[in-house]
């Protein structure tokens, strides 16, 4: 094995590639899609609905894509050659979906010019590299105000994952429009260090109940906090990345979603058409990313109105979840009256907002 | 009646077979539970053994990969086999391996930025010796108590694991990562990054380091006395003690030399193909490279063949992911039944099958 | 920070339901230890349990042939492990980390039909007049049965341990098999029939995770409770009293952590989760510093007839 082979394959295989992602090729031949998974396609939550968005991909443009994939791909030195053996596989546009993945994935993208790469919850971009998020903080919102409504005891539970701003985010989002709902809330916050360990968030879950919560939400990925929820009684959960329907209408009263597919097909769109260029999407409710699943009967009607009304405002960009006036933890302000919360300052928020109490571990 | 004799001497030709024929097995069994799944188990086994090797596609950058993850699993197999050899079950490589990756990084870090090009020896020795003292705790505990040493290095592993969450989180965590766990990208620090040799080759200084530690116990083990030392202490450990050999000499010496390899191991990794220190890093090469060293039969070639293998059953078992959309717990399966079947086979090696009734001995 | 809102009686039942599953597991290890065999294969036989349990009761709307069927599959799995290490004298470190690798990859493709179900689960048994009992009745009588069967089960090893023969026979293979040999003991059998319960118990611990304490069916959702159970048995020394106070302890530790952090406490989440490590640690220097070998003498070393 020497560097000219090596060097030759890659410009082989980049060449194929090219003649396959031009319009005129991609009526013969498929557009191949790839999508790089760090959990198992049935975790339940976020791996899942990556991979529900890939068949609706593949359900909405037919023949003219195929689809590959590869599942539970750690993060680091091996997510590096998955994501090369997908574009040596001749992938037009790969999806790698993890935060974990972005080095490797802008490492690859340097060598394969010609394949265009996404890369979910990341930072870094270049030519071919585009990244997208979802606004979740925005569903948090209403999570926050049907909590802050339906709380008897007014203590919310909260099972976070690591302290990192996506996760402080959506502490602070809930916490503001559950306060608005219900001056008394109180919220307790766990960190579990896990985004997925069922038997630890049951754990996480109960402990939180048993310390008086009756409204559990949750930023890790398993129906556990459910399931333990559902055993208590009278408490209420949301489902979190998916819908979580199964646990509907108690104790799951709602649920966000993470909706990848209309952003997928879009994306998939501009590469059969040759208009694919790099991107930063960081996208809402508006445009369907985030989406609000449906809000239970055990909910009441006038609560379940005004969670609707708030939804639509902030999806048609009238009401931003982070509006002043808004003070930091310290009580210095943040937001002054009227303004609202410039992307980088949520992109790095590493502060708890006034009137939550504890401090975020780092 | 069927039983076992063992063989005075363990047989030639079945150490050469039975791989052979336990890969010959899993390629069966395999195929079998593969078209279970319903997918082609021809073409399956095709992808795994054949592709990563010959595929035209695939092959050029798939070489040198097996490289880059077989060297990881022999160096620490390697330098587990010595300890093995003499009866000392070091099983907590995984722990070294990951302290020896936080002290290296942590050496590498300490200086950032700098451009010095003694700061990657210095890391590799930070490495080593972080893997060095951690395998000594399980040495000292059985020299000075008699502490059972397969329990505590094991116990070792979950400790080193929670100072790994640790520090991604808060010592070593990146300053300008947006506040997510993990360290700064070595592959961004030039002076500290283990790139590799010859570009396009997967050749990189842990996989030098490899091929080193190969030769070197070769080396050891056939000509040189305490090669002879740490195989009687293993064989015969009443005459090795009647014929002067100190067993502490023995304990301190096999696992330092298991624990230095496998931090080393884990210095190349994070500050090579992994990059970075994250909470999950490791991804049990530790106890892999156990695995590899007893395929390997603890013998230094062997231990390079096995872990080339296993890298082979890594790297086809992902191209068979991609190309079939095989499921990735039938890879793993996959590699379970491997072993067993390498595990079973190598019963004929030191042992005859007899049929017939039981002879008084 | 307000700690009184952590109720004691809340937390120790919290305590015993996250603890049984490592019990369950550690206990049945401890018998296969006893006998000499080191079987690393633990987390592999407990996932195995977790959906085989957990299939046979989406199946049969029955949890308690969910866990008889868990405990039948694990005990099947590991008698590979007992057939290699004991009759094809393979080493016992390999073959169980192989175990491992079988059970994690045999569970998730057995699991696929069965994620995102629910199942019936084991109702909380009502004990007339103890679960009454203030306090006392919530934290100690309002349980489900495999709660009080792993406690019986602890009392049943200890009991068969100490004042049966068999136990004896047992204790004395794990002690030196040669002797046990000479003697005319069926070392290999013996040790297979420990293998065999072994696998059962940690079939049911991983049943109890996914019937009980979670109650759901996810790939991977042992998470490493099989090594957390392979610790208490070194944390017990080999007692089956001991290694209910392990699992209650290593149970206990994540449970409080997770407990304190909800009333508020600032917690060493890390210093915590290391804590029973070390702790196992100074236990097995005190031990063996004593000069009693708490461990089998022949744990991990492989038997043949003729040797």
């Amino acid at each position: 094995m020497n560097r000219r082979t090596l060097l030759s394959t890659v410009a082989a295989a980049t060449l194929v590639t090219a003649t396959l992602g031009t319009p005129a090729a991609a009526q013969d031949d498929p557009v191949k899609v790839g999508f790089i998974y760090v959990g198992p396609i049935g975790d339940g939550g976020w791996t899942y609905e990556h991979n529900k968005a890939r068949l609706a991909v593949e359900e909405h443009f037919g023949d003219k894509v195929e689809t590959v994939y590869q599942e539970s791909v750690p993060e680091g030195a091996d997510a590096e050659r998955a994501i090369t053996q997908m574009a040596l596989s001749g992938a037009d546009l790969i999806f790698t979906t993890s935060f974990g993945y972005m080095d490797p994935t802008v490492n690859v993208a340097a060598k394969f010019p010609d394949v265009k790469f996404e890369h979910a919850t990341g930072f870094k971009r270049a030519d071919n590299v585009a990244v997208y998020s979802a606004r979740f903080y925005e569903g948090r919102a209403i999570q926050g105000h049907i909590a802050g409504k339906m709380t008897e005891t007014n203590k919310i539970g909260y099972i976070a994952s690591f302290p990192i701003p996506e996760v402080i985010r959506g502490i602070n989002s809930a916490y503001i429009h559950a306060k608005k709902a219900n001056p008394d809330v109180e919220f307790s916050i766990i960190w579990a260090y896990t985004w997925f360990d069922p038997a630890k968030e049951s754990d996480a879950a109960r402990a939180l109940i048993e310390n008086g919560a009756d409204v559990i939400l949750q930023h890790t990925d398993s129906t556990a906090p459910q399931a333990a929820a559902q055993e208590a009684g009278d408490v209420i959960t949301f489902g979190q990345a998916s819908d979580m329907a199964e646990y509907a209408p108690m104790p799951r009263v709602s649920s966000i979603i993470d909706d990848w597919a209309p952003y997928y097909i879009q994306r998939v769109e501009a590469v059969i058409d040759g208009t694919w260029e790099s991107t930063d999407t960081w996208d809402g409710i508006g445009p369907g990313m985030v989406g609000i699943g449906e809000i239970s009967d055990a909910v009441p009607e006038d609560v379940k109105a005004e969670a609707l009304a708030l939804k639509d405002s902030i999806a048609n960009g009238e009401y931003h979840p982070f509006t002043g006036p808004l003070n930091k933890q310290d009580g210095t302000v943040w937001l002054a009256e009227g303004e609202t919360a410039p992307d980088g300052d949520l992109l790095g928020m590493d502060f708890y907002v006034e009137g939550l109490s504890g401090d975020i571990p780092n | 009646m069927i039983r076992l004799e063992r063989r005075p001497q363990p047989s030639r030709l079945w150490t050469g077979l039975t791989p052979l024929l336990a890969v010959l097995l899993t390629m069966v069994v395999g195929g079998m539970m593969f078209a279970l799944l319903g997918k082609p188990p021809l073409e399956a086994i095709r992808i795994i053994f054949w592709d990563p090797l010959f595929h035209p596609q695939f092959a050029a950058y798939s070489r040198p990969q097996l490289l880059v993850k077989a060297s990881p699993l022999i160096l620490i197999a390697i330098g587990l086999s010595l300890g093995f050899r003499a009866g000392i079950w070091n099983i907590g490589a995984e722990g070294q391996y990951i302290m020896g990756a936080i002290c290296g990084a942590g050496m590498g870090l300490a200086f950032y930025p700098t451009t010095s090009p003694l700061i990657f020896p210095a890391m590799v020795l930070a490495g080593a010796l972080g893997g060095w003292a951690w395998a000594m705790i399980p040495a000292v505990l059985k020299v000075r108590f008699g502490t059972n040493e397969i329990l505590v290095s094991l116990m070792l592993v979950y400790v080193a694991e929670a100072l790994l969450a640790s520090v991604s989180q808060k010592l070593l965590r990146n300053p300008e990562g947006m506040g997510f766990p993990g360290s700064r990208n070595f592959q961004q620090y030039p002076a500290a990054a283990n790139t590799e040799i010859i570009v396009g080759t997967g050749m990189h200084w842990g996989v030098v380091a490899a091929f080193v530690a190969v030769i070197f116990t070769h080396v050891l083990m056939t000509r040189h006395i305490q090669g002879f030392n740490i195989r009687l202490t293993g064989e015969a450990p009443r005459a090795a003690r009647f014929s002067g050999v100190s067993p502490a000499r023995i304990i301190i010496l096999c696992l330092g030399f298991g624990g230095a390899l496998a931090g080393a191991a884990g210095l190349f990794e994070v500050s090579g193909p992994a990059g970075q220190i994250t909470i999950d890093f490791n991804s049990g090469y530790g106890f892999t490279a156990i695995i590899v060293a007893f395929l390997g039969r603890l013998h230094p070639v062997g231990i390079l063949l096995a872990g080339l293998l296993m890298a082979l059953t890594y790297i086809g078992g992902e191209l068979a992911q991609l190309m079939l959309g095989l499921p990735g717990a039938s890879i793993q399966l996959f590699q379970g039944m491997l072993l067993f079947f390498l595990l079973a086979t190598d019963v004929f090696t030191n042992f005859r099958i007899r049929v017939g009734t039981t002879k008084v001995a | 920070m307000d700690l009184s809102s952590i109720n004691p009686a809340l937390l120790i039942a919290s305590i015993m339901i996250s603890a049984t599953p490592i019990l369950l597991a550690a206990l049945g290890e401890m018998v296969v230890e006893k006998a000499g065999v080191l079987n690393l294969g633990v987390e592999g036989m407990m996932i195995t349990g977790a959906v085989v349990g957990f299939a046979t009761a989406v199946s049969t709307g029955s949890p308690t042939l969910g866990f008889m069927a868990a405990a039948l599959a694990s005990a099947v799995l590991s008698l590979s492990f007992g057939l290699l290490t004991q009759v094809m004298l393979s080493n016992q470190v390999a073959t169980g980390l192989g175990l491992t690798l079988v059970g994690l990859g045999l569970s998730s493709l057995i699991g696929k039909p069965y994620e995102g179900m629910k199942s019936p689960t084991l109702p909380k048994l009502d004990i007339p007049l103890l679960g009454d009992i203030p306090v006392l009745g919530r934290m100690l009588f309002s349980h489900d049965a495999m709660v009080y069967i792993s406690l019986l089960l602890v009392l049943a090893v200890w009991a068969f341990l100490k004042y049966t023969r068999a136990g004896l026979i047992l204790r004395a293979v794990g002690e030196s098999h040669d002797a046990a040999h000479a003697l005319g003991y069926k070392v290999v059998r013996i040790r297979l029939m420990a293998i065999f319960f072994g696998g059962a118990c940690a079939g049911l611990g991983g049943a109890y995770l996914s019937l009980v304490r979670v109650p759901q069916w996810t790939e991977g959702m042992t998470s490493g409770a099989g090594w957390i159970a392979l610790a208490i048995v070194v944390f017990a020394s080999w007692r089956a009293g001991r290694v209910l106070i392990g699992a209650y302890l290593f149970g206990g530790v994540t449970v409080l952590q997770l407990n304190l952090q909800a009333a508020g406490a600032r917690v060493p989440v890390e210093i915590l989760s290391m804590s029973p490590y070390l702790i196992t640690i100074l236990v097995l220097v005190i031990i063996s510093a004593r000069g009693v070998h708490g461990a089998p003498a022949s744990l991990g070393r492989p038997f043949h007839a003729s040797s």
